[in-house]
This record gives structure tokens, C-alpha cells and sequence, in this order.
């Protein structure tokens, strides 16, 4: 059976401008674990609204890494939060997106961090990281140290270009 | 017949079921999938729907060959680890799960504890299923004679069965998320490990199938723990931390003991250890609490993480600069049906 897109849902926009747009970007769910995770990475970073209807979806504009959790644990639908989804619809949004970064639980097995391979495959970004729940303190420097050097290698790459 | 003011909502002027027993005059309210008060509920309902299996749809007699190449050790091991993970489930299927409806924040909640109770009573049932399988009358009655006399099984069950009768609802939450997120682990260790030496393979996937269904269990009961430690004084927020941190500590020593007689005649119990402090750790962040064990303690051996999650290796560590393989995918189709743009 071939479905059609759906229609898209259209939220308020919040536009971030230059200065107040970070270069992390995350979404949590009620639950708090993945915005735990980003707390302790201590960087500015900006959520995903949970409730868009009512909060309006972001625009960033500038580049970022995006952190999102996995949801799930058996299908691909419904792997990626919908308000993600909402938010990698917007081309300006998902034109600067640079990387993404995933928590899951290995108890899914195969489906382990399966947000990751998805937008990874659809928007032709690099996976980064994996990591479980709220994530540990070696995850914490991992990815502290691997975003200071990935940013680093983009700015070089950038300023040689 | 009483008219409730229709000015106020259902929630206020009625309580669902389980309250009876605490005020028989009230009014009841059915359930209402329609008006959801705590989103997660109705995720996690979908989420546990949408996982359901039974293990009549596990080909568990291609396990039969591999089950007559195992020593006369490994297949005692074998039966006694499944009568002690069926022993926790049989737990939690009658009791953990039960008594957390009488403390749900929600209407929703106490619906999905009905659900999870039912998922470890087949979780019980599936290991019967192997049994009848692979084995004999005679060798079943052997193990679960052996798990009514074994003294530490005993033990770890009634640490946790102490809290699910007793009067605090957030020890509950504790001991049942400690029960989904710890306890079961070391158990879940050996069909891993039969796994990674092509051993048992059927019946490994089907402990996958349950290992997916505790982590949606452990989480949930997790959550529902810090909603209502949250706004708790400081207090009694330190009490719990106490608490946790003290019956964890209990229920590892206890573990060590239990799956050391089970575990050191094959020399896999340090491998076991390591397995269950990780998996521990897992129990404290469903929690919301920081990790009792270091990283150096928790590092599972890769063949056992590999067969418990393929995508859990370092290829997908970019950062570090191991993930080689990592290369760019070249556009190719994927499905839209979870996706937009």
C-alpha cells in the first residue's frame, strides 16, 4: 500500500536569530532524561518545544548538532519524536543541521538509538554519538571533547575554504 | 440517581475503582481514553500494545538439537536460571505490578499497570515454554524444587515483596523498577551468552523480546516515581535517595551471592558482575538518580553487548575516531511513513 505525504501540520514559527541561536539543539520528553543529559554537558543549547501548538516551533539560524531521544522499541514509525519530525520539516532548519546525537536502551536490540540512522540516512548528516538514558560521565567528556573538536574541524574547514 | 454539578470536571466530584476500598461513597468513573492528563500514559499503553508477543510465535523446538549438544552443567545451569527469572516474574506479575494501582496518579496509570502485570505473567509462562521443549517432567520438577529451597532466591524476592505490602507508595516504585532493571539481569546474562556461541539461538531471541518489553516497564515505573517524588520536601527526597541507593546495594550483594553459586562452576561470574552493575547503573537512571558504579566497572563484555544490541559498538562513536565505517549515506530511500519532508 502507497500512502501519500501527509499533510503537513504548520505551527507558529519562533525565529532565533544569530545571536541567541545555539549550536546544540535538543528535544526531551516529559520524562527530562535527554535534557538531563544536555544540562550536563553544560553548553548553550535550545529545546524543541514540547507542546508546538502552543509554544510555536523554532527556526535556529545557525548551524547545531541535534541531541533527541529514541522512541519506541519494536517499529521504525515512531522512532523519531514527532515534534522533531515537525521541526527537521522546516528547510532552514534542517538545512543546518550538521550532526546527530542519540539516546536510547540497548534493550531494543537492533532498534538500539534508532532516531540516529533515520535522520542520519534522511538528511544526510553523520551519526555522532549513542548513548543510554540520561547518559554517564564518560559520556558526558566524549562528547564535550568530540563537539569542541568537531566545531573546531568545521571553523578550520571553513575559514580554508 | 445523583447529578454531579456539571460545571466541575469528572475528576473531582468521582475516583476510579481502586479508591473504593478507601471511600465506598464516592462515585465511580470509568476510564477515559479520551481526556489524558499525563501524555506518557497513553504513549507507553501504545508503546507496550504495539510490543506484545507470546511465545507460541518463538520457534523454540529448533533449540533442541543445540540443547542436546549442552553439557549435563550447562543444562542445569540453564533450568535453574530460567526457574529463578520465572520465580521474579511471577513476582511481579501477581504482586509488583498489582500494587502500584492503588498508588496511580492517573486513571491511565492504573490501566497500564494492568497491562505490564499481564506481559510478566506471559514472561513467566515463556520460560515454561522452553522447558516443555526441551526438557522433561522429571527435570523440571527437579528445578523448581530446587528454586523453593534455595535460600538466596528466597531472600531476593521477599527484600522486594517487603516494600510492595508495606505502606510507602515510592518504595514500591523503587523496588519494582530495581525488580525490572536489576534484578532479572543476571539471569538474562546466560541465554546472551549461549547466543554468542551460536548456542540456544531461538530461545535468546525470545529473552530479546523480553528484554525490550522491562526496558518500557523499568522506565515507566521509573517515571512515575519522579512525578511524585518531585514535589516531595527536601526530606523526604533525601530519605529515598537513602533508600535507593541503600536496597540497591542490598539487592547487588544478594545477586553476587545467588548468581555466584549459579555462575562460578562455568568461571563466567566475573563477566556476570559486570553485566548486572551495568545494568544496575540502568535502574538508577530509570530512576532519575546518578550512577552507583564507574565506568570501568560497567564495561560489558563487547560479544555480550553485540548480541544484546548489534548498534551498541563504537562504530557509532564518530567522536572518538574509531567508527571508520562510518560512511555518508548516498541518499537512498527510506520509508516516509514516519517522516514528513
Amino acid at each position: 500500500m502507497v500512502h501519500g505525504p501527509r499533510p503537513q501540520t504548520t505551527y507558529p514559527i519562533r525565529e532565533l536569530h544569530e545571536g541567541e541561536s545555539p549550536d546544540l539543539v535538543y528535544f526531551s520528553s516529559v520524562s527530562e532524561n535527554t535534557r538531563r543529559f544536555v544540562d550536563k554537558l553544560d553548553r548553550p543549547a535550545v529545546r524543541i518545544p514540547l507542546r508546538p501548538r502552543l509554544e510555536g516551533m523554532i527556526r535556529v539560524a545557525c548551524p547545531f548538532v541535534l541531541v533527541v531521544p529514541t522512541y519506541g522499541g519494536g517499529e521504525q514509525a515512531g522512532a523519531v519524536p514527532k515534534q522533531v519530525i515537525a521541526f527537521l520539516n522546516d528547510p532552514d532548519n534542517r538545512a543546518l543541521l550538521r550532526g546527530v546525537i542519540t539516546a536510547g536502551n540497548t534493550n531494543f536490540g537492533e532498534h538500539y538509538c534508532l532516531a540516529g540512522p533515520i535522520i542520519s540516512r534522511k538528511c544526510r548528516v553523520p551519526e555522532l554519538y549513542r548513548f543510554e538514558l540520561l547518559g554517564t560521565q564518560r559520556d558526558i567528556e566524549t562528547v564535550n571533547n568530540g563537539l569542541d573538536r568537531f566545531w573546531d574541524q568545521a571553523n578550520n574547514e571553513r575559514t580554508t575554504a | 440517581m445523583t447529578t454531579t454539578n456539571p460545571t466541575c470536571p469528572l475528576s473531582e466530584t468521582s475516583v476510579t475503582p481502586p479508591k473504593y476500598r478507601h471511600d465506598p461513597l464516592a462515585r465511580l468513573r470509568p476510564i477515559n481514553w479520551n481526556r489524558v492528563g499525563d501524555e506518557k500514559d497513553l504513549e507507553v499503553w501504545n508503546r507496550l500494545t504495539a510490543n506484545f508477543w507470546l511465545p507460541e510465535k518463538v520457534p523454540l523446538s529448533n533449540d533442541i538439537p543445540a540443547w542436546q549438544r549442552l553439557t549435563e552443567k550447562e543444562r542445569t545451569l540453564t533450568m535453574r536460571v530460567f526457574t529463578g527469572l520465572t520465580m521474579l516474574d511471577t513476582v511481579q506479575a501477581t504482586v509488583g505490578e498489582i500494587c502500584q494501582i492503588q498508588d496511580a496518579r492517573t486513571e491511565h496509570e492504573e490501566a497500564v499497570y494492568t497491562n505490564i502485570a499481564f506481559m510478566q505473567s506471559v514472561h513467566a509462562r515463556s520460560y515454561s515454554s522452553v522447558f516443555s521443549t526441551l526438557t522433561s517432567t522429571p527435570e523440571i520438577d527437579d528445578a523448581y524444587r530446587w528454586a523453593v529451597n534455595n535460600d538466596l532466591l528466597q531472600q531476593r524476592c521477599k527484600k522486594v515483596l517487603k516494600h510492595y505490602y508495606g505502606n510507602d507508595p515510592l518504595k514500591r516504585k523503587v523496588s519494582s523498577t530495581l525488580l525490572s532493571s536489576l534484578l532479572l539481569y543476571a539471569g538474562f546474562y546466560l541465554p546472551l551468552h549461549f547466543s554468542v556461541h551460536a548456542t540456544l539461538t531461538n530461545t535468546a531471541d525470545m529473552i530479546r523480546l523480553i528484554l525490550r518489553d522491562k526496558a518500557v516497564h523499568g522506565y515507566y515505573s521509573g517515571y512515575k516515581y519522579q512525578r511524585g517524588i518531585e514535589n516531595q520536601a527536601s526530606e523526604r527526597q533525601n530519605e529515598m535517595h537513602e533508600f535507593t541507593y541503600e536496597l540497591l546495594e542490598d539487592l547487588y550483594e544478594l545477586e553476587l551471592a545467588y548468581s555466584g553459586e549459579l555462575y562460578e562452576p562455568l568461571g563466567l561470574m566475573d563477566d556476570v558482575a559486570v553485566f548486572v552493575r551495568y545494568n544496575a547503573n540502568k535502574a538508577l537512571m530509570n530512576l532519575g538518580y546518578p550512577a552507583r558504579f564507574s565506568p570501568g566497572e560497567t564495561e560489558v563484555n563487547p560479544e555480550i553487548l553485540a548480541a544484546l544490541a548489534p548498534g551498541a559498538d563504537e562504530n557509532h562513536d564518530f567522536f572518538s575516531g574509531s567508527g571508520s565505517s562510518y560512511v555518508i549515506g548516498k541518499g537512498e530511500d527510506t520509508s516516509d511513513a514516519d517522516w514528513d519532508f
